[in-house]
């Protein structure tokens, strides 16, 4: 009995671990030859066209509420000077990669992951790899580094459009001045802040390109099988996403200091 | 010259179910072999096996020297060239046409133009009578049809073992016949190894050499094709002659009273053992024996009317 909810409280364990192998065996497959171009653009060019138009809508309502946020907290410390900065640093640093790694994990992810777990339970998977080829390299790599540069090109996208709707609504509904806004761009925000941004993009998409392929790969049971795939997927993929972010910001500060105005 | 399958005390569970235990048997070179057994006795899991998309707990699987239970995942990608493999399903790529699908295994492992690719493809279409139906999507086809391509796409890179996951469900007894007649042919040209699981009682008395028979988790028998259809054993002879008396029930076994209801009833009598699936040229295969051999050798009286030209149950010979 005792045994029973011992390897109950342990499966947990063992699924992060095989998740890491898994993992590991991504990495090799990545040096591996020939390299699936073919497969890689295809991808990307599914991942990108299932993502860039919801992360864009998210994206200004996101730098709206922020600018919002910003905007009424810096006039009650009378610091409207900072405006743009407060802004660009929340966008950029924080929202850019929470948006793009909500949108890499629900859009991309979920898409993934079904399309593996279909090719699954319908056996495909074990014909290649009875063809002799291997369906990490052969699938699972284009669609990690597929992942890897939407993320990132979704994480400037968002940067983008959430500073510029910041500006918009700054400017035209709380009466800002557009000089100021921009001028004060660098007062607080400084490069390092873009490069981080960009890294968080590009290891959320690795993770959530990871674990999608490893629950779609690892699908049983029919049909049912392939949508509890999904959802798993969505929901790891989420609470790695958000602990990761936490982590590496915080590592962040410990690395770069921040910058006083 | 195909290969042998050496497969020693094998046993495969999955969590505390036990599939089978110690099976222990030789796909002779060159042969064919049919393997039989009630629905869901893990007849497929054994091909699975065989091929090293599932790990037995206990025993070894033998091929050219490299034990596929224990050998690396680069040996056993390596090894696995060998084979032509046709699922239960088809198994084809939902994202390709069956043109693509049939080429897929050619683009992959050769260096063949697309103009020589295009031939051989062609050729194996032609093989399955799928001719014209390159184009389609496999959602597009029915069950049988998905099962011809996928046949194509096993034979393409010319493979020296052949593993068929009935290869017949699912399609009419005239493809069925047909089928047969092409896996003779097959064996004669390109002299690989079949083991082939299948239903079909018709397939299994005529078209093997060899016959095994997996019920209630071990191998009950396996040898060659009239070793098992002079067989008096209850099992095996209730399966090949598809009888209803027998230990075999609805749901795998029959309970003791069931079987104590039957103790009296009289078994019906042999019938006939029909003669082997020729090629369709009349040259015999390398590895076909001559009929009633093995009945004489081991002093075995084959049922009365056996290996009788008239009464031969091959259809399209
Ligand atoms: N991946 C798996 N995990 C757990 N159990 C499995 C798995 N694959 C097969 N089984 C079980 O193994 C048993 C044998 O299945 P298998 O598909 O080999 O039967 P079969 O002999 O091929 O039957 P059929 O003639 O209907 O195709 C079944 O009871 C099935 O539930
Ligand atoms: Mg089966």
């Amino acid at each position: 009995m005792s045994s029973i909810t011992a390897s109950r409280a342990l499966a947990p364990v063992g699924t992060a671990g095989k998740l890491f192998a898994f993992g590991l065996d991504v990495m090799r497959g990545m040096f591996r030859r020939p390299f699936q171009m073919r497969e890689f653009i295809q991808q990307a060019w599914f991942i990108a066209s299932v993502t860039i138009i919801p992360t864009a809508l998210v994206a200004i309502p996101f730098g709206a509420v922020i600018a919002l946020q910003v905007g009424g907290l810096i006039k009650q410390f009378g610091a409207q000077s900072f405006t743009g900065s407060a802004a660009v640093l929340a966008v950029v640093r924080e929202a850019g990669p929470i948006a793009t790694s909500l949108l890499i994990a629900g859009a991309a992810g979920s898409a993934i992951a079904a399309d593996l777990g279909a090719r699954k339970i319908r056996e495909e998977l074990d014909a290649m790899m009875v063809l002799g080829i291997d369906p990490i390299q052969r699938l699972v790599v284009p669609r990690v580094l597929a992942c890897m540069l939407v993320a990132f090109f979704l994480n400037g996208l968002v940067s983008v459009v959430g500073v510029s709707g910041g500006y918009v609504f700054n400017v035209v509904l709380q009466d800002g001045t557009p000089g100021s806004y921009i001028a004060s761009f660098t007062a607080l925000a400084q490069l390092p802040d873009l490069w981080q941004g960009m890294l968080k993009a590009l290891v959320f998409g690795v993770i959530a390109a990871v674990v999608a392929c490893y629950k779609g790969m690892n699908a049983a049971g029919g049909p049912k099988g392939v949508g509890d795939a999904v959802n798993e997927s969505v929901v790891v993929t989420f609470m790695l996403l958000f602990i990761v972010n936490f982590v590496m910001s915080a590592i962040y500060f410990q690395l770069v200091p921040p910058k006083t105005g | 010259m195909g290969v042998e399958i050496k497969v020693e005390h094998l046993s495969k569970s999955f969590g505390k179910q036990l599939i089978w235990g110690d099976v222990t048997l030789t796909v002779p070179a060159g042969e064919i072999c049919v393997m039989l057994g009630p629905s869901g006795t893990g007849k497929s899991v054994f091909l699975k096996t065989l091929i090293g998309l599932l790990k037995p707990d206990q025993g070894s699987i033998l091929i050219e020297g490299t034990d596929i239970a224990t050998c690396s995942e680069k040996d056993l990608y390596e090894i696995r060239k060998l084979f032509g493999v046709l699922f239960q399903d088809g198994a084809m790529f939902g994202s390709m046409n069956l043109y693509d699908n049939v080429a897929f295994p050619l683009r992959e492992h050769t260096k063949k133009s697309e103009s020589e690719i295009h031939e051989i493809v062609m050729e194996k279409m032609d093989l399955v009578g799928l001719l014209g139906a390159e184009d389609k999507l496999p959602g597009e086809i029915s069950g049988g049809m998905r099962k011809r391509a996928g046949l194509a796409r096993a034979l393409v890179l010319d493979p020296e073992i052949v593993l068929f996951d009935e290869p017949d469900s699912g399609l009419d007894p005239v493809r069925t016949a047909f089928l047969n007649q092409l896996i003779v042919d097959l064996n004669a040209q390109i002299d690989a190894t079949f083991l082939i699981v299948t239903h079909d009682i018709n397939t299994a008395r005529t078209v093997p050499d060899n016959i095994g028979l997996l019920y209630h988790r071990h191998l009950a028998m396996f040898g060659p094709r009239e070793m098992l259809l002079s067989s008096e054993e209850p099992v095996v002879r209730q399966f090949l002659n598809a009888q209803r008396v027998g230990p075999i029930g609805m749901s795998e076994e029959k309970d003791a009273d069931e079987l104590a209801a039957e103790k009296d009833q009289e078994l019906p009598p042999l019938p006939p053992i029909p003669l082997q699936l020729d090629p369709s040229n009349g040259m015999p295969r390398r590895s076909q024996r001559p009929p009633g051999e093995w009945c004489r050798e081991n002093g075995v009286t084959p049922p009365p009317g056996s290996f009788n030209e008239n009464m031969s149950m091959a259809v399209g010979g």
